[in-house]
């Protein structure tokens, strides 16, 4: 059976390893020491959070367009069917990290004097805030494309095509336009939180596992939808 | 090559006997503007350049989006038999980019005559709104041949177009400030053009790899 085979998807030992990061993540996230910044302070463990979630989104929407990619070469029912539940995991993903930074931005970015709602403008403004809206508009117009089809395979070519054309345009934009256009966010002259120099390291400590247990769990989340489609797609498999 | 040529002629020749579809984009570009001209009056240049881009946005997914509907069932089956998939898509894109620079000027000449001079460098601003154009008919041909197989393909193509659209025209309503005066840091012009171009390139490299898979139901 090709792709991501029944065996990984079934093994036990990175859905452990999972629980176990994400556990660390939570608590470590939550009690250990952290820098003491002016401005963030306390809020600054929402790294752990926040970026994760980007981070997840991003590599679970590489994912699905890499299975977009097989699904075109192979014409293989399965790969489509990966390639939708990595795309719906991500975007789930993103509208968590979008729910986060803008909780986060209302204590920091925002005006003290104005309520949260009433610098929403401004805040949504942020290059980087495009950024992510975009992604998500993106996989919002990926569902409807598909959902506006009633044939299988159409479905699934048109899709995966989409897929790949709007991936290859966002990514580029995503790390782009940001850097030309002045913004609050931090990690103008990279990506936030990859740097070495920007991230304290007591923080790394929790940073880093708490990406991979995200992902991790995006990727099981993932995995059982995939695991739903594959028996409620029987018939057309041809097993 | 001789391929995408034969099938360029045949479109251009198609839009000029039967003219209703280009007149009925020239009559788009007039109304949008007048409804312009009477609703905003007078305008600040960011106002006014805003207000441009919008238009063109507008008027290239009407004038491309048609560009996958005239050919009906019967004619793709003979396509299929005397052309390649990758000949089509570059008549289409093609095509779309020559049409879309006429719109582009005719745009421009009518946004001015009715919105008014803003005291802007007219050389600048034509080459940045004919960039803009190159780009913007690229990105939606390649998107008007996915809406195309599907249903509803009108608002199916400003729902799949305009979250990929945004980066581009945000860059592009940056880089028109140029024209009016604004100071930039060095060498950022230069930067963003290329960058422009670079993503103009990608969506035809994309087109051509990717066309073929839609190319036959």
């Amino acid at each position: 059976m090709p792709g991501l085979p029944h065996s990984v998807m079934r093994k036990s030992w990175w859905k452990i390893a999972c629980v176990i990061l994400l556990v660390y993540a939570v608590v470590g996230g939550l009690l250990l020491p952290v820098p003491a910044l002016r401005q963030l302070e306390e809020t600054i463990r929402n790294l752990y959070y926040h970026v994760c979630m980007w981070f997840a989104m991003m590599i679970l929407f590489t994912v699905s367009m890499v299975y977009s990619v097989r699904y075109l070469r192979t014409l293989d029912y399965r790969f489509d069917l990966y390639s939708r539940a990595f795309a719906v995991t991500g975007l789930v993903m993103g509208l968590l990290g979008y729910s986060t930074g803008a909780i986060w931005a209302s204590y920091t970015w925002a005006d003290p004097n104005n309520p949260a709602y009433a610098s929403f403008g401004t805040i949504a403004r942020e290059p980087k805030l495009i950024g992510a809206a975009i992604a998500i508009l993106i996989y919002f117009a990926y569902f409807v494309l598909r959902s506006s089809i009633t044939d299988m395979d159409k479905r699934a070519k048109v899709g995966a095509v989409y897929n790949i054309f709007a991936y290859a345009m966002l990514f580029p934009s995503i790390w782009i336009v940001p850097r030309l256009l002045p913004s609050l966010h931090p990690g103008q002259e990279g990506n936030p939180a990859l740097n070495f120099n920007d991230i304290d390291a007591r923080m790394r400590m929790v940073f880093y596992p708490a990406v991979i247990g995200w992902t991790l769990l995006g990727v099981w989340i993932s995995t059982l939808n995939i695991r739903i489609g594959l028996i409620t797609e029987k018939k057309w498999l041809h097993e | 090559m001789r391929n995408v040529l034969t099938l360029f002629r045949k479109d251009l020749l198609l839009e000029l006997r039967q003219q209703y579809a280009v007149y009925g984009v020239l009559l788009y570009i007039v109304s949008t503007v007048f409804v312009l001209f009477l609703s905003v009056g007078q305008t600040e240049p960011d106002t006014w350049n805003a207000l441009f881009w919008v238009m063109q946005l507008f008027v290239c997914i009407n004038a491309v989006a048609k560009s996958f509907l005239q050919d009906s069932r019967g004619r793709m089956l003979y396509y299929y038999t005397v052309t390649s998939p990758t000949a089509y898509i570059l008549s289409k894109i093609l095509y779309n980019l020559v049409l879309m620079s006429l719109l582009n000027f005719l745009t421009l000449i009518l946004y001015i005559a009715f919105m008014g001079d803003p005291s802007f460098r007219l050389d600048i601003f034509i080459a940045i709104s004919f960039l803009g154009s190159i780009g913007l008919s690229l990105v939606f041909t390649m998107l008007a041949a996915i809406a195309s197989k599907a249903m509803q393909q009108a608002s199916l193509m400003a729902i799949l177009g305009f979250p990929v659209i945004i980066p581009q025209l945000l860059l592009l309503i940056r880089l028109s400030k140029l024209a009016f005066a604004e100071t930039f840091q060095a060498g950022v012009p230069l930067q963003v053009v290329g960058l422009l171009l670079a993503l103009d390139a990608s969506v035809v490299v994309l087109a051509l790899i990717l066309f073929p898979f839609l190319w036959k139901d």
